[in-house]
């Protein structure tokens, strides 16, 4: 019988934490396809960071770094630094990249570090229970924001792809998603491009992957996948922000 | 052997680069040498000093509390340090910037010498402090006045050697004030 | 200006560290500017690049340490510079570093605090660097120069024990003695046998085991035994590494105890007391962490009166406290760091014949 579907070589055999219906299987299996198909597993150097991304160096059968919570993008900056030949790349969840470590990221992003960070977007802290994030929506309630985000004491959403972007350093910044078959194939386009740009040296590649968290939203997996459609892709749209190729 | 000497004066007067001059003839002598830099958080203006201590042996400190020889360019420098100069030891004033009159330190060789006089008569104030480490080395007779000479070439970018003979001569001209 | 010459030069003492950063094989420095060692920054900004290595301004001191962690992972010599408030901010990445078993060098120029207290020589951060500094319990090597030449050599020990001992190790300096300058002999990086670095993230080969570095136990029983290993491994460093200097401790009647810049201006008044006919001598720790504990107590069991002396109100003592024999007693003299604060050896020679003449 012919085989035409099996696990990535980037990837263990090995059943992962993450919850029913996250979304989070799905970016670890995009990021090791690309790492297969440009045959780099064996110069890869990932970064994990705290939050449900924690773990991966129990899923990816590369070397990997934990950084402390936010500083993934030093982390791999130093690494990169150091091992320029290696490919590196960060894993963060929207606390992480865009809370406590905003400055990393922004001045990683600005030096033009050639690294590519893969941001996984769902709108809350997952780890430690759903509280409000920095890309929680508007009105959205989580377990610290009770009555719904405030935006006029909590701020609104950051849109990192699109701020990202607006940085010379930046070489490619694109927001997907992975809630239906069609985006889940363009999101492997725009993980592979984001990793060719790192073995082309071109600089520093962001991918901003919108992602569900059935557990905390307290949906079905469903029903998750359609509120990334209903709620998450109007306010953040999909799409290709900055692309060097283009300019 | 273990000598110390104590530069103080406003940001601007050359203290520092007088202090390191006096290590690097030091060092020529093949002395040990520390120098400990002081200054104010301004980066001009603002009060500069420095401690020179060399030795044929250890260095020791290189704070001293009441130095053998004080150089003092300014009045205010003159006002917190000259009190502190040890008992048999040397104060050389910069009597251009600061009121002799009266002056009254007892235990103490107090040298007058009006380096900035000196300094604008042999063409430009800036070689102040070279007038001052010419009154140094006369008083305390600690360094040849050779090696002050031969520090001037190590000390100062290449550019500027040019500038030595200048110097030398406002040195000359300190020693000659200090001999009175 | 070269590295690795014999010949004497006359430099500042933080750029005694830069050179011997460089001599030792850094490849990364990593850092943020602070005033007293920004002098460290500006000679490896200019000297590290032309020697194929990296240097980074980091957006700041959190970003620094942990470019630092970052590098040290991937396998090369690595160092950052700060001073207290910047070292403070370096606290979590240095507790990712020892719960990570990383090695790299962390310098510290003491200045005055707390808070932004003032740039001038301070030695209150002894216990923030020897007892770890940061979260979960942990220590990293410290040593403490008091000269421009141990600014250059110990910097260069630092990178040998780190890889050694595989945890951070921190020169603990101070304004003083980064900002004066004495002559220096750079001598070449010593042939210390270090250890394969086995456990580097690299890219994992086909056949090779994967390498992560973390400090994330959550088995069984996992984290007990990381702590009771590196505590194994701090014993080594104490039975191994502690360095210290004695000067005339033979027949003293009073040993003074200080380290880094008060210990030089100790050094003074204890001579100042040996020509005025008094039995004193100086004992100097230059490991910190490890503390020479056992050179202490056999000096406690001839004499039995120490004065420790700190640019603090007491740090160190406790640690000499912890160490002498339980019949010996330690006095104090201490001046909180800041302006005008620095003592002079005139200064210590009264308290030293204040404690001499109590004792006879």
């Amino acid at each position: 019988m012919k085989q035409v579907f099996t696990r990535p070589e980037s990837l263990k055999d090995v059943s992962t934490h993450f919850c029913p219906g996250c979304h989070h299987g799905s970016v670890h299996r995009l990021v090791a396809e690309a790492l297969d198909e440009f045959g780099i597993r064996s110069e890869t150097i990932g970064v994990a960071s705290v939050g449900c991304s924690v773990f991966l160096y129990g899923y990816f059968d590369v070397d990997v770094i934990e950084a402390p919570h936010g500083r993934a993008p030093a982390v791999a900056t130093g690494a990169k630094r150091a091992r320029p030949d290696r490919i590196v790349f960060t894993y963060q969840g929207d606390g992480d990249l865009a809370a406590i470590g905003m400055s990393e990221i922004i001045h990683a992003a600005n030096r033009g570090e050639d690294i590519t960070v893969i941001f996984v977007n769902n709108t809350t802290y997952g780890m430690t229970g759903g509280q409000m994030a920095p890309t929680t929506l508007p009105g959205q309630k989580t377990s610290t924001s009770p009555y719904g985000r405030d935006t006029s004491k909590d701020g609104s959403p950051f849109k990192m792809a699109e701020l990202l972007s607006n940085l010379d350093g930046v070489a490619f910044s694109a927001r997907v998603a992975l809630n239906s078959p069609k985006n889940v194939l363009n999101a492997k386009k725009m993980i592979k491009t984001a990793f060719r740009y790192q073995v082309e040296k071109k600089g520093f590649s962001f991918i901003e992957a919108l992602a569900s968290c059935p557990t905390n939203w307290g949906m079905s997996p469903i029903d998750a996948n359609q509120r990334v459609t209903d709620e998450m892709i109007p306010y953040f749209p999909l799409g290709v922000y900055k692309n060097t190729a283009n300019l | 052997m273990r000598c110390d000497v104590f530069f103080a004066g406003y940001g601007g007067q050359g203290v520092l680069l007088a202090g390191n001059l006096l290590s690097y003839a030091a060092i020529h002598e093949g002395k040990n040498v520390s120098f400990f830099p002081a200054y104010g958080v301004e980066k001009r203006g603002g009060s500069a000093m420095c401690t020179i201590v060399f030795a044929d042996g250890d260095t020791g400190s290189p704070v001293v509390g009441n130095p053998s020889v004080s150089v003092l360019l300014n009045q205010l420098s003159f006002d917190k340090y000259a009190a502190k100069v040890k008992q048999g030891g040397i104060c050389i004033v910069n009597s251009s910037l600061v009121e002799c009159q009266n002056i009254s330190l007892p235990g103490v060789e107090v040298v007058l010498v009006p380096m900035n006089q000196i300094a604008i008569d042999l063409g430009d104030v800036r070689m102040v402090n070279m007038v001052a480490c010419g009154a140094y080395i006369e008083k305390s007779g600690a360094l040849q006045s050779a090696s002050l000479e031969a520090a001037l070439k190590k000390a100062l970018p290449e550019r500027n050697h040019r500038l030595i003979p200048a110097n030398v001569k406002a040195m000359e001209a300190g020693a000659h004030a200090a001999r009175g | 200006m070269q590295t690795g010459t014999p010949e004497k030069i006359f430099v500042k003492g933080n750029e005694a560290v830069a050179m011997a950063a460089l001599e030792a094989g850094c490849h990364c420095y990593f850092g943020y500017p602070i005033t007293p060692q920004s002098d460290i920054p500006e000679y490896l900004s200019r000297e590290l690049p032309r020697l194929g290595g990296e240097f980074i301004q980091a957006e700041s001191e959190i970003g620094a340490i942990n470019m630092l962690l970052g590098a040290s992972a991937a396998g090369v010599r690595a160092m950052t510079s700060s001073s207290g408030p910047g070292i403070s901010l370096k606290q979590e990445g240095i507790s990712y570093m020892a719960g990570s078993e990383l090695p790299g060098v962390i310098v510290d120029v003491m200045r005055a605090g707390p808070g932004l207290g003032g740039i001038d020589a301070s030695q209150a951060d002894y216990f923030q660097a020897t007892r770890g500094g940061g979260h979960g319990g942990y220590r990293i090597i410290v040593l403490a120069p008091a000269s421009v030449q141990e600014m250059y050599d110990l910097t260069m020990l630092a990178f040998d024990l780190s890889d050694i001992y595989r945890m951070p190790a921190m020169v603990l300096a101070d304004s003083v003695i980064g900002q004066m300058k004495e002559s220096v002999t750079c001598g070449p990086r010593p042939q210390t046998v270090l250890p394969p670095k086995e456990w580097v993230v690299r890219g994992r080969a086909a056949g090779e085991p994967q390498n992560v570095v973390k400090s994330l136990y959550l088995g069984d029983g996992e984290m007990e035994a990381f702590h009771w290993k590196m505590q194994a491994r701090y014993q080594e460093l104490a039975d191994r590494e502690c360095r210290w200097e004695e000067v005339q401790t033979t027949d003293a009647e009073l040993i003074v105890t200080a380290f880094g810049s008060t210990s030089r201006i100790a050094k003074t008044a204890v001579a100042m007391a040996r020509e005025a006919g008094m039995k004193v001598g100086l004992m100097r720790p230059i490991t910190l962490f490890p503390f020479p504990k056992k050179a202490y107590a056999a000096l406690s069991e001839r004499c039995k009166l120490f004065l420790d002396i700190e640019l603090s109100t007491g740090q160190m003592i406790d640690d000499v406290r912890l160490s002498v024999a339980r019949d010996a007693d330690v006095a104090f003299y201490g001046r909180p760091p800041g302006a005008g604060s620095l003592p002079t050896p005139e200064e210590l020679f009264e308290q030293i014949k204040k404690n001499y003449r109590a004792s006879a």
